[in-house]
């Protein structure tokens, strides 16, 4: 039955303030049941206060071939790395 | 004066005929979630997708749980020393409690929901009424398992009208299944001596004023699967007094099994 059911990514807040952040993926019928199994498979330990799913099928993701030409010209660019600035202490999650 | 306030029911009031009541009220509860929860655990690595493996798991543990705070306070009732354990391991089927529906065979995946969904909106009512209720002990463990069966319900009711306005099998087999399952019903609503005398101390909730709700409630969900709601019948069904059906010796054999042959093990 799973082999018939889409595929759904799973996004998980741990907590207020937070961003949600991928956890996985698993198989649902449609979107409502794609939450209610996000909840029994990844909040068993109390690992988040709200998910998002998404289809897998609806993410439109870079190409690996095309790594080189995106991501390599940014390494010789260390300039814009904000490592000049002293983070305050009370800054968290930065 | 001080300005406390009013203390809790304690454990045992001093009337033994309602001390045993309570005690035995208390029982049937625990042992309906308990005799529930083995049955769902039955699905463990057989469920029909992983999702839905992990997702019956979740509700055999949350019944289990209510099981144990429930048998524990059974037992202070009781006053013989039994606790949980003792309770749920070493005792004989005519002593268990639970309803009759708890401990039919899960069956097919639909007759699983049915019988979920059945028992699910049966806790509903039964955990609504009793966590407003002055036996706070109580009141309390109702509140933790009302928050678990809402999402109980969620699940059950979700896979019902899934199965009952989906495939023309899936709606055949829900549709047996109800019409199994449907004669056990009577006897949610049904008060006996345990429930008349506990509901006129306000202890408990007066079954036949929580009937009208749950058949709301049942037909609203039956009407949005497309099912069909079967003929009552009379109900000679009586797990609750003890009088169990064939099915719940051999749940009790395989539950009962390691502690009844290595007493005091642990793991």
């Amino acid at each position: 039955m799973a082999d018939e059911w889409p595929l759904f990514e799973v996004f998980i807040r741990s907590r207020s303030g937070l961003e949600h952040k991928h956890v996985g993926s698993l198989h649902a019928a449609d979107a409502r049941m794609a939450v209610e199994h996000a909840r029994d498979v990844y909040t068993r330990r109390q690992e988040g206060v709200s998910i998002w799913v998404v289809r897998s099928a609806d993410i439109i993701a870079s190409d690996p071939a095309e790594a080189d030409a995106l991501f390599e010209p940014a390494r010789d660019k260390v300039y814009r790395h904000p490592t000049f600035y002293a983070i305050p202490d009370e800054v968290k999650n930065l | 004066m001080s300005t406390t306030p009013a203390p809790a029911i304690l454990p045992r009031g001093g009337d033994p005929a309602l001390d045993e009541a309570r005690c035995r009220y208390v029982l049937r509860l625990a042992d309906t979630s308990l005799v529930l929860g083995q049955r769902l655990s039955e699905w463990i690595g057989h469920g029909p997708a992983l999702e839905e493996d992990l997702g019956l798991a979740n509700l055999a543990l949350d019944l289990i749980g209510q099981a144990r705070l429930l048998l524990t306070y059974a037992g202070e009732l009781e006053g013989r020393g039994r606790d949980e354990d003792a309770l749920a391991f070493l005792r004989d089927a005519p002593e268990f409690l639970n309803l009759t529906l708890a401990e039919q065979p899960n069956g097919d995946f639909g007759q699983t929901i049915v019988r979920q969904w059945l028992i699910d909106t049966w806790q509903l009512e039964i955990y609504q009424a009793l966590s407003v209720l002055p036996d706070t002990r109580l009141a309390a463990i109702a509140a933790k398992a009302l928050r678990e069966t809402r999402y109980h319900y969620r699940f059950s009711c979700g896979w019902l009208v899934r199965l009952g306005d989906g495939t023309e099998e899936s709606q055949r087999r829900v549709q047996r299944a109800l019409d199994d399952l449907w004669r056990f019903t009577p006897e949610l609503f049904t008060p006996d001596d345990v429930d008349e005398r506990l509901s006129l101390a306000g202890l408990a909730p007066a079954l036949r004023e929580l009937a009208p709700q749950w058949s709301l409630r049942v037909a609203e969900d039956l009407a949005a699967a497309r099912l069909q709601r079967p003929p009552d019948r009379p109900h000679p069904w009586q797990g609750k007094r003890g009088v169990h059906s064939e099915h719940l010796g051999h749940l009790l054999s395989v539950m009962q099994h390691l502690p009844r042959t290595y007493p005091g093990a642990h793991w």
